[in-house]
């Protein structure tokens, strides 16, 4: 049996009033790929938001229950120390524009104001950009700005500068939604590789990709965990019948 | 709903000519269905209307003109007569008729300057905290109309506060730093534009930050970063063009501010040996002077002083929004 990494227990979300995840329990096993899909506001994306505590940087929103990292309750934790263990790639690729390409890379450490030698920043930037298969392409122009690069480029550019700081898991919001068919299934690749050592979440309304890229899926809807389990089980042979109902398309 | 299609039909020439088909022109199409009728007499209205319009426009444009013909027109027995040398001279003493305006060119820029500084770490405060930290809530509201406020007030208000409540002040603060203790002068001075400009450069710095992309934002936090090094390292860099054309207006403001300046700088035509000697600046000068030049190099001497504080102020504004409309259009 793999060990479970992220857990969550009675996690609730929201936004002032407005209810947007209920109750979710659910147990991530590390070095898995797992996909969380569900039809537009049903939660996911604030689920996923919840993991690494971005949620609550929205003015109103809150959140109860606990998400556990290794067993200790990140809602306890400083979220600065959250997202170090847990990275995040947006929607929309977002290098910095003001940055070079190296120094995106590294911008987290930057960021933090933890200062390295060359050699070891060196090193981070080419074992980060070769992670994403991204080296070979730029590695003659790191010192042109990030936005010089393609779309696709510059998601995997956001990739590297989420896996440079080595956290545990890496989230993905939709990371493929803003690319072209070849950059998608570039990046789709990379979740095969990177899984040998983190541990992936990706939320996506495209089911055809939870197919491809996931070992596990967990389908929301209306707020609510409604199924989470093995991939081609829940392809096959959906237990709920709204699962049943979704993945064939009555609704979505 | 058939209504609404028709006039669509009828007023579509506006908006892509900018005028209106006249009505003799008209194609049958266009002047109307059995259930709408537009009357001639209709479209000729809008015809007018445009003319108005137009006219109002050219009026402002023909009276900025104006005025710095005025002015050119009005200073050229001064520069015909002084020259250059009127830049530098370092003596004005009409009694005698020599005109020098470096003492106010000096008056200026240091008053300016000084203000600019004293005021640049309020407005980039106001700006961040009001664009990043709490854009929201009752007390950005108060926040930003009391900011909003302190360009409403008029500038003689600011004079008597000046001279009222930070004259003694400053008076007292020389004399204990040992200073020539006057209280009125270029520090003095500088205090107080520098209240005067800070919500030049604090609105506009605001709405800078607040177009910082979020996901750039969320991208630094996801990293890691606290809000300090999200403004440090996201947002500073990214609104910096911005921030310095909000310093520019503010200088532009400060440059030409007369009235609260003419009040508390102390009003004396040597050469400021320090920032807390007392002055006067292009401004002033003019405007304590002007009522009572009798004589015509006199008179045109302070104007040529006024088409010298209008050209720099201009160019000034005129980079300020050189540098916005680059930043906007990024």
């Amino acid at each position: 049996m793999e060990s479970t990494i992220v857990k969550s227990v009675n996690y609730n979300a929201y936004f002032g009033e407005n209810h947007v995840v209920k109750d979710v329990n659910i147990e991530i096993p590390r070095n898995n790929v797992i996909a969380v899909m569900g039809p537009s506001g049903c939660g996911k994306t604030t689920f996923l938001r919840g993991i690494n505590r971005m949620h609550e940087l929205i003015p109103g929103a809150t959140a109860k229950g606990k998400i556990l990292l290794n067993g200790e309750d990140v809602m306890e934790m400083h979220p600065i120390f959250v997202r170090l263990k847990i990275g995040m790639v947006f929607q929309r690729p977002n290098p910095f524009p003001n940055l070079s390409i190296y120094d995106n890379v590294i911008a987290g450490y930057k960021l933090n104001g933890i200062k390295l030698p060359k050699a070891e920043k060196d090193k981070i930037v080419e074992h980060s950009l070769s992670r994403v298969a991204l080296w070979k392409e730029v590695k003659d122009s790191l010192t042109k700005k990030g936005s010089f690069l393609s779309g696709g480029q510059q998601q995997r550019l956001c990739i590297a500068r989420a896996v440079a700081m080595e956290p545990e898991v890496l989230l993905f919001d939709e990371p493929t939604s803003a690319l072209d068919p070849i950059s998608t299934s570039t990046v789709e690749e990379l979740f095969h590789e990177l899984k040998k050592n983190y541990t992936l979440i990706i939320v996506t309304h495209n089911m055809q990709q939870a197919a491809r890229v996931s070992d596990r899926t967990a389908f929301f809807y209306m707020g609510e965990l409604v199924e989470y389990d093995v991939t081609k089980q829940m392809f096959t042979n959906p237990k709920d019948t709204r699962t049943q109902n979704y993945i064939t398309g009555r609704f979505s | 709903m058939a209504t609404s299609v028709n006039n669509e039909l009828l007023t579509r020439p506006d908006t892509t000519s900018g005028r209106v088909i006249s009505s003799s022109k008209l194609p049958d199409e266009v002047k109307g269905t059995t259930r709408v009728r537009r009357s001639h007499r209709q479209i000729r209205t809008e015809n007018v209307f445009r003319r108005t319009l137009t006219i109002v426009g050219l009026v402002m444009v023909v009276l900025v003109l104006g005025i710095m013909i005025t002015l050119v027109v009005q200073s050229m027995p001064s520069i015909r007569s002084l020259g250059a040398a009127y830049l530098w001279g370092k003596t004005w003493d009409p009694v005698k008729d020599v005109y020098g305006a470096l003492p106010f060119l000096i008056g200026t820029i240091l008053t300016s300057f000084l203000a600019l500084a004293i005021s640049i770490p309020f407005s980039f405060s106001v700006a961040i905290f009001l664009g990043e930290y709490y854009p929201k809530g009752w007390f950005s509201d108060l926040l930003k109309n009391t900011v909003e406020l302190i360009a409403a007030v008029p500038s003689v208000i600011y004079g008597f506060w000046g001279l009222a409540v930070l004259v003694p002040i400053v008076r007292s603060f020389e004399s204990s730093i040992g200073a020539n203790s006057i209280g009125y002068g270029i520090f003095s001075s500088s205090l107080i534009l520098a209240v005067m400009i800070i919500p030049y450069a604090a609105s506009l710095g605001r709405s800078m930050i607040q177009m910082v992309p979020a996901n750039l934002k969320e991208g630094a936090y996801a990293l890691g970063a606290t809000r300090w090094e999200v403004i440090r390292s996201v947002i500073l860099p990214y609104t910096k063009s911005g921030l310095f054309a909000g310093v520019l207006l503010s200088l532009g403001r400060a440059l030409g501010e007369t009235m609260a300046v003419t009040m508390v700088i102390g009003n004396t035509s040597i050469m400021p040996t320090s920032i807390f000697s007392t002055g006067n600046t292009m401004a002033s000068v003019i405007a304590n002077e002007l009522p009572e030049a009798d004589k015509t190099i006199y008179n045109s001497a302070l104007i040529e002083l006024g088409l010298v504080l209008f050209l720099v102020t201009v160019a000034i504004n005129m980079i300020g929004k050189r540098v916005i409309s680059r930043f906007t259009n990024e």
